[in-house]
């Protein structure tokens, strides 16, 4: 069959939207989750889950419908990358299985030791879960030791490197920065004055991290510039990337929180972008030898396959997109009181 | 050990921990759906209670099948990487559609399910309830897709060589509708409704025997008992059409099923016994020619027997028959006691018969003993194949992963488990000891997110 497009390319884009999509919305979910560990009282870490309560859940199957249109789509770096990186993701799991059951299980008991120590399971995990996220995109970033046959020749080690850390590290800062903004729309009174002062300090936290990770990717990544260098007009979307982010805190100081969160979601759309266009056309770039990359060209399924993801993608999306909203809205307004789930 | 060995029991260890919940929430969906629909056409405010009390049970269960699900979701491509390499293009599309399809539609709703009673009008919660039971079966569709195309795979042809061979789909509908799709779906999801039927009759059994909330308890009991018979015959149907598919598409495996060596004979059905391996035959009590019959229609019909099999073509002998006969066994049983219950709650004695109702408390475990036993029978009879005919388990192995890797893996997913089922038993237990709670007021209750005020108004002016 031919096309108007290139399904390697549709699908590299596809793949991007879903990992956009999950970084936007559990992204925040994961913010508020670090964010527990800050707060002080048993009713405000009630109210804060509340706020995330309804929809973590829903917010999370973005990553396992990623992780499944890897599968689909790039077998091979689904295959590479998942045993390459075998302990961190057994870890990433640790920590996605612990978040599910602790705001389960916190509210089933009164105890405060019980309780607390729940939450802070919620908030550690939740820290690990972004740190390893991003610790995994660093290093796909500068590239992994990929041999001819497309396994994975690195150890554990490799992957704990200076330039992954920086990245983990501004990704859990990002997240809990937009967590924060989420939570000034949820909540009301002296704990939305509190959550107003976390975002104060996350945005602090995530400028210094955005600072250092654009030097460190000129210094360790300097392919990822190769496209701008090449087509200046492409600066277009760093520049966007830093407006949208210094927008965030205008917003936040003329008080229009919603603003501020719709540009935390812009931004990541477009820290998003950046990162897919350096990567264009690789996904799994090796440092052995550029040739033993896994591109979206030679680690796809076949065209079959991406015709009939590509029905389902149509077909299931806009669905998806259309509970989504309706979910959010059963669920907008602020949270409160006490007599709550979890 | 080997990595295989590990990987092996890593993926049997997961697999079969999550699979304790998924058929409580397949069945326990439809369950609740037939409470809810009761309610909004009686306005029978028990058939409420009754309904908020089982949705709390359902949420919890659900959080661990979702927590569970994940792990299962990455190893593929942390512990099977070649597996994952060669099939993607098949296996992968039925996960991701699985997702699309399936995943957003329950854990959307369930929103609205747990949290929504006082947010959206009674209908609409209705419908979300449906929408998640729904969505459960749905995932079942997909995921028993994936594994009956592992089992009996269908619509690919093989692309490249050694090293570089992979599947790649020619029919994706052919893939779909591979020929153990149907069976495997219906068994499986029969299997779930009776899972959940036992589980709801179980709990209701309990209160009857400590005279506790009557009402919800003999409601519940009525409701569960009827899913239960229902369930149960069908699954005799199901279970037979699944031996007809295996004997048409895994000869091996059945002949490992019954310990059936030689093909000069028709098949015999022992009920129950074991393997003698040196003597090429099982032992124990038989039915000549039953599965012969069961299969042809003509019990002295000899079937294809292990000695055709090549030794390294050979499933494990006597895990699969132990596995099988005890599913079997369990399955009949489990007839009888719907069946009874059934006639007792005819005759209106069902309440007073303490020993049954005692009976029902513990047939909670029968079910889902089945289950697992099933799916280590279908499993295990597969072996040496990970994909029937086409790929050996021995070699769809990462190549990057070390032994003390999963070994570290493996006994980090013993203690998290552990810890998980200890704590999902106690809460069980408090949430089934503490019971329903008798209050049908119009109060929001614990479970609700409860809005400002103004919010809160608009809802009430919306549902009124
Ligand atoms: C017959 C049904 C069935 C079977 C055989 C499996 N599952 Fe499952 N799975 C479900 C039925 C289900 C479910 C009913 O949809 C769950 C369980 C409880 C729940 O809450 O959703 C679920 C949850 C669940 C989740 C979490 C979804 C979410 O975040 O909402 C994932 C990722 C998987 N499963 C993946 C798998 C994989 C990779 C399996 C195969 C090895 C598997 N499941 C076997
Ligand atoms: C949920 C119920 C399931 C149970 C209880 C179950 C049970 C098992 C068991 C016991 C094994 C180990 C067999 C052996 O090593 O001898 C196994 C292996 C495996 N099963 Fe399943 N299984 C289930 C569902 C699935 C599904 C739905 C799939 C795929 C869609 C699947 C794919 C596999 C794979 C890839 C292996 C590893 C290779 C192997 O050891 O055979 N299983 N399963
Ligand atoms: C009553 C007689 C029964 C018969 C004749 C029967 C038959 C079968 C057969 C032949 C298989 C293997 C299918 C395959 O490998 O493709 C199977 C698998 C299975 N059985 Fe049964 N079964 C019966 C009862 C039950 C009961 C009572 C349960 C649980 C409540 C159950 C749950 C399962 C499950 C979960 C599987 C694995 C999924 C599958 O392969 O379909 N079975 N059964």
């Amino acid at each position: 069959m031919n096309y108007p497009f290139d399904l390697h390319i549709v699908w590299f884009l596809l793949v991007g939207v879903l990992l956009a999509g999950y970084a936007i919305l559990d992204g925040f979910d994961l913010g508020v989750g670090s964010l527990l560990l800050f707060s002080k009282g048993d009713q405000n870490r009630r109210i804060l889950l509340n706020s995330i309560g309804p929809v973590w859940d829903g917010n999370e199957v973005w990553l396992v419908v990623g992780g499944g249109a890897l599968f689909a789509a790039f077998p091979d770096v689904y295959a590479t990358v998942f045993s390459g990186f075998y302990l961190p993701l057994m870890l990433l799991l640790a920590g996605l299985i612990f978040r599910a059951v602790a705001i389960e299980f916190r509210s089933k008991e009164p105890s405060t030791k019980w309780r607390s120590f729940w939450d802070r399971s919620f908030a550690i995990a939740s820290i690990v879960i972004a740190l390893l996220m991003g610790v995994a995109l660093g290093n796909i970033v500068i590239g992994i030791p990929v041999g001819a046959d497309k396994e994975y020749a690195g150890g554990f080690f490799n992957l704990l490197n200076p330039y992954a850390l920086i990245v983990g590290v501004t990704t859990v800062s990002l997240f809990a920065m937009h967590g924060a903004i989420y939570l000034v729309m949820k909540t009301e009174g002296e704990l939305q004055a509190e959550a107003k002062k976390w975002v104060k300090s996350s945005m602090i936290f995530f400028g210094v991290c955005y600072g250092a990770v654009t030097i460190a990717t000129f210094i360790f990544a300097p392919h990822m510039a190769e496209k701008i260098r090449q087509q200046p007009w492409l600066f277009l979307l760093p520049l966007a990337s830093l407006l949208s982010i210094a927008n965030v805190p205008r917003e936040m100081s003329r008080g229009k929180e919603h603003l501020a969160f719709l540009f935390s979601c812009l931004s990541i759309v477009l820290l998003m972008s950046l990162f897919g266009l350096g990567m264009y056309p690789n996904l799994v770039p090796s440092d052995i030898n550029p040739d033993y990359s896994l591109t979206a060209f030679n680690a796809s399924a076949s065209e079959a396959t991406l015709t009939t993801m590509l029905s389902i993608a149509l077909l299931g999306m806009p669905l998806v997109l259309a509970y989504t909203v309706a979910i959010y809205t059963v669920f907008r307004g602020k949270v409160k009181t006490s007599h709550l789930h979890y | 050990m080997s990595v295989e060995i590990l990987a092996r029991i890593q993926f049997a260890f997961t697999v079969a921990f999550h699979y304790i919940f998924p058929p409580l929430s397949i069945g326990l969906g439809l369950i609740l759906v037939i409470m809810e629909g009761m309610y909004l056409k009686t306005k029978n405010e028990t058939y409420k209670t009754m309904t908020y009390f089982w949705v709390k049970i359902f949420a919890l269960i659900f959080g661990i099948g979702v927590a569970s699900g994940i792990v299962l979701e990455f190893q593929f491509g942390t512990n099977w990487a070649t597996y994952s390499r060669y099939v993607g293009d098949i296996f992968g599309s039925a996960l991701a559609a699985e997702g699309i399809f399936a995943f957003f539609l329950e854990s959307g709703f369930l929103a609205i399910l747990v949290f929504g009673w006082h947010r959206v009008s009674p209908k609409v919660h209705f419908f979300s309830t449906i929408m998640v039971w729904l969505g459960s079966t749905f995932s079942a569709v997909w995921i028993i897709v994936a594994n009956s195309w592992m089992q009996t795979p269908a619509g690919y042809k093989i692309v490249g060589e050694g090293m570089n061979a992979k599947a790649n789909i020619t029919d994706f509908w052919a893939m779909v509708f591979n020929p153990s799709s149907i069976d495997r779906l219906s068994h499986t999801v029969t299997a779930a409704w009776m899972t959940a039927a036992f589980f709801v009759t179980s709990v209701a059994a309990y209160y009857l025997l400590k005279g506790r909330h009557l009402d919800i308890a003999k409601m519940s009991m009525k409701i569960g008992l009827s899913l239960a018979l229902v369930a149960s015959l069908l699954q005799l149907v199901t279970g037979h059409k699944s031996v007809v598919g295996v004997a048409a598409n895994q000869p091996a495996k059945l002949a490992a099923m019954e310990g059936h060596y030689d093909s000069s004979k028709p098949l015999d059905i022992t009920m129950f016994g074991y393997v003698d391996a040196n003597g090429q035959k099982s032992v124990g009590p038989k039915i000549p020619g039953l599965g012969s019959w069961l299969t042809y229609g003509d019990a002295s019909k000899p079937m294809k027997g292990l000695d055709q099999i090549p030794e390294k073509d050979r499933p494990p002998v006597q895990a699969t028959f132990q596995f099988f006969h005890l599913m079997i066994a369990i399955g009949f049983f489990l007839i009888g006691v719907s069946v009874l219950g059934a006639f007792y709650w005819w005759r209106g004695t069902l309440w007073d018969k303490k020993w049954f109702l005692k009976l029902m408390v513990w047939c909670v475990l029968l079910p889902q003993i089945a289950n697992q036993a099933g799916w280590f029978a279908a499993e295990v009879g597969r072996q040496p194949w990970i994909v029937y005919g086409m790929l050996r388990t021995s070699e769809a192995l990462s190549k990057a992963v070390k032994s003390h890797q999963v070994l570290t893996s493996l006994i980090l997913f013993i203690l998290i488990y552990a810890l998980l089922f200890a704590l999902f038993v106690f809460l069980l237990d408090r949430k089934i000891k503490h019971g329903p709670d008798d209050t049908t007021s119009d109060e929001p209750s614990d479970d609700d997110l409860i809005l400002d005020k103004s919010a809160q108004k608009a809802m009430r002016e919306v549902n009124a």
